[in-house]
């Protein structure tokens, strides 16, 4: 148990330094970075330039903000967005994390779900036709760009079937159909593959060929006894696949104009909005480290083979 | 080490010599002549030919790869020269009266010969369609992909040279420095790839170069991964003690003895980076931080599609199907490659 603590610890520890390193790296990285962050940069006069600086801190010297960033940060403090008139930029971006957040949990909850049904079905008809469709439509789900799905299911439906909204953020659940579907193609084909493995697998074990002797249906067998064993290793794609949704909601969000986090990041990537860049980069460093940290907890937590191996 | 060498020579000479009797000629049965031993490559080729999909795509990349390659030569235009009174063409085949591509557009319900209303002349086609400035969609479709492979296989070399140097260094020198090296992989592997890329893109000149250098920052950490970990299996094998013994140096080891025997798994990390470089390299161009226009690219043709595509769907669809067959091709060879070289190893 002493043990345990002190893994969780040293990683508690590694996820704070790693946050920090990511911190202190995006700042001087914004700092080399060409051009202002001011849109009228050619019309402005040194003595102007001079003053919005003055304005914003720029003047004083590098390490002097860097102390003074950090210190910020850890008061909740991101500093002000240079775009979008002063405004601070832990507000701005508190606005956006709530379409953020809700199209990505829909994409895990429907991607997941569908993946893990069509993956146990697929192991079910090991090698038979719906095995083959199962794995044709993981191996396109993985190797189709999402932003090109997006588009595709924008084209499909609302522009050509007009059925549901092109985009924006408007149309209560109506508008985050289709983000969400071209969000979730890739958890699906991931967790479809993964499931499908891991069932056939299951499937032949010994404990599965007793409840089949016993006369259950095969549907329960592969439902009750054989996917609660599946399901497990299951946690160890769910870091990655946020990863993937992250990614795919830089540009997802961008493709149906959702006032959302990623649409944010690309905007002031395009404007050097340094405060905001920092922000984001933070969040989805901050984001990804600690779903990795609690997948890795939680799996040791459920299999306890692997907390053994951990904890050495 | 001396002098347990000293103590191996002293137990082989534990049989005395007269043990050993010379056999007459023709005491012992010849042996049967063994089939000539297939090399890697050979036994390879021979699994891998039994796989379809993997075969059939393997042509097909190759297929592709040539057209990309011989871009300069059989384009029938140069990529960004512009016709203006041409533009937005849409797909014109010669003999072909299929809607869509026989160079006709629905317009008010009707259907109009775009061609003749763009006064092009008889016997000119654009098989893909122009774009916005005129410019033959074919043409830009070959220089295009022939970007994005080099873009891909020039980053799946590098991450390929980055990961193998630091895994097997790390694996291969264990103890402390593996701690610290693997302390270091652990933090960059917290760093979200996409973000990193963007920045970094953001701070070189954009272009081919700096593209390649910002995906190689974040690509090569999975690669140095399973060096290291296949390096730290194989250096536990007899093989490897028996050429410790020997007096070989943990370079020579390295190179001769784990790099080969790591090899298959190495070809197939490497052929699953070059889909997810490309992947990258368009979805950069799609944001607008990747390739800079008029550079054709997959990815700046697929943005500069995506602007026009509710009225010219054609712009967009041509560098769609080019990518996803790409992509397709390279996860069903990277596949059908895995379960030639490293049958054991689980899907994921």
């Amino acid at each position: 148990m002493k043990r345990w603590s002190l893994y969780i610890g040293r990683r508690l520890l590694h996820m704070v330094l790693t946050i920090g390193i990511i911190a202190s790296v995006t700042f001087f990285l914004m700092n080399a970075l060409p051009g202002t962050p001011y849109n009228n940069q050619d019309r402005l006069t040194a003595a102007q330039l001079d003053m919005l600086n003055r304005k914003y801190g720029f003047d004083q010297p590098l390490l002097q903000r860097y102390v003074s960033y950090l210190k910020n940060i850890l008061h909740g403090d991101f500093g002000i967005s240079l775009q979008f008139s002063d405004q601070p930029v832990s507000m701005l971006l508190s606005q956006r994390i709530g379409p953020s957040m809700q199209l990505g949990l829909q994409a895990v909850v429907f991607g997941t779900a569908m993946g893990v049904l069509l993956g146990v079905l697929a192991a079910m008809h090991q090698n038979r036709f719906l095995d083959v469709f199962c794995s044709l439509f993981a191996i396109t789900g993985r190797s189709v760009p999402n932003f090109v799905v997006a588009v595709l299911l924008q084209y499909i439906f609302a522009v050509a079937l007009n059925w549901l909204p092109i985009g924006l953020w408007n149309d209560g659940f109506r508008s985050t159909v289709l983000p969400t579907l071209a969000l979730s193609i890739s958890p699906m084909a991931e967790s479809c593959r993964f499931i499908r493995t891991e069932m056939v697998e299951v499937l032949s074990s010994d404990y599965i060929e007793l409840a089949r002797a016993k006369g259950m249906s095969e549907i329960r067998i592969a439902f009750s006894h054989g996917l609660r064993n599946a399901l497990i290793p299951l946690i160890t794609v769910l870091g990655p696949m946020t990863v993937s949704l992250m990614t795919g909601s830089l540009v997802v969000e961008n493709i149906f104009a959702i006032p959302g986090i990623g649409e944010q990041f690309t905007k002031s990537i395009l404007s050097n909005d340094y405060y905001t860049i920092m922000a984001v980069t933070i969040l989805f460093s901050a984001l990804l480290v600690t779903v990795i940290f609690l997948t890795d907890i939680l799996y040791q937590i459920i299999d306890p083979r692997i907390r053994a191996e951990g904890a050495k | 080490m001396m002098k347990r060498n000293k103590e191996m020579t002293k137990a082989v000479s534990l049989v005395p010599d007269s043990a050993f009797v010379p056999c007459k000629p023709g005491e012992t049965e010849a042996e049967p002549p063994l089939p000539r031993a297939l090399s890697f490559l050979e036994d390879s080729w021979r699994k891998l030919r039994r796989n379809k999909a993997a075969v059939v795509t393997m042509i097909l990349l190759l297929v592709i790869a040539a057209l990309a390659f011989l871009a300069p030569v059989i384009a029938p235009f140069d990529p960004n020269e512009q016709h203006l009174s041409w533009k937005n063409l849409p797909p014109k085949w010669p003999h072909v009266s299929i809607d869509g591509l026989n160079g006709t557009t629905l317009f008010r319900g009707r259907r109009v010969d775009s061609y003749a209303l763009a006064k092009v002349p008889e016997g000119q086609y654009f098989l893909f369609g122009t774009d916005e400035f005129g410019r033959d969609l074919l043409s830009r479709c070959l220089w295009g992909t022939r970007i994005s492979l080099m873009i891909a296989l020039v980053a799946a070399l590098l991450d390929l040279s980055i990961g193998i140097a630091y895994g097997l260094f790390s694996g291969m020198k264990g103890g402390r420095w593996d701690h610290v090296l693997q302390r270091i992989l652990e933090i960059l592997s917290g760093i979200p790839s996409l973000v990193l890329v963007v920045l970094m893109l953001l701070i070189f000149e954009p272009g081919i170069s700096s593209i390649i250098l910002a995906m190689t920052i974040s690509s090569w950490i999975p690669m140095a991964r399973v060096v290291r970990a296949e390096t730290l299996k194989i250096k536990q094998m007899e093989y490897v003690q028996a050429a410790r013994a020997l007096g070989a140096t943990d370079a020579k080891i390295a190179l001769s003895h784990v790099l080969p025997n790591i090899s298959g798994i190495v070809i197939v990390r490497a052929m699953f980076s070059i889909p997810s470089a490309i992947f990258f390299e368009t979805f950069l161009s799609f944001l607008g931080v990747g390739m800079k226009i008029p550079n054709a690219s997959i990815g700046t043709l697929l943005n500069g599609g995506y602007k026009v595509f509710r009225l010219y769907p054609y712009q967009m669809f041509i560098p769609a199907v080019i990518l996803c067959v790409i992509m397709l091709s390279f996860n069903l060879f990277a596949d059908g490659l895995r379960d030639v070289f490293d049958p054991k190893m689980k899907e994921g």
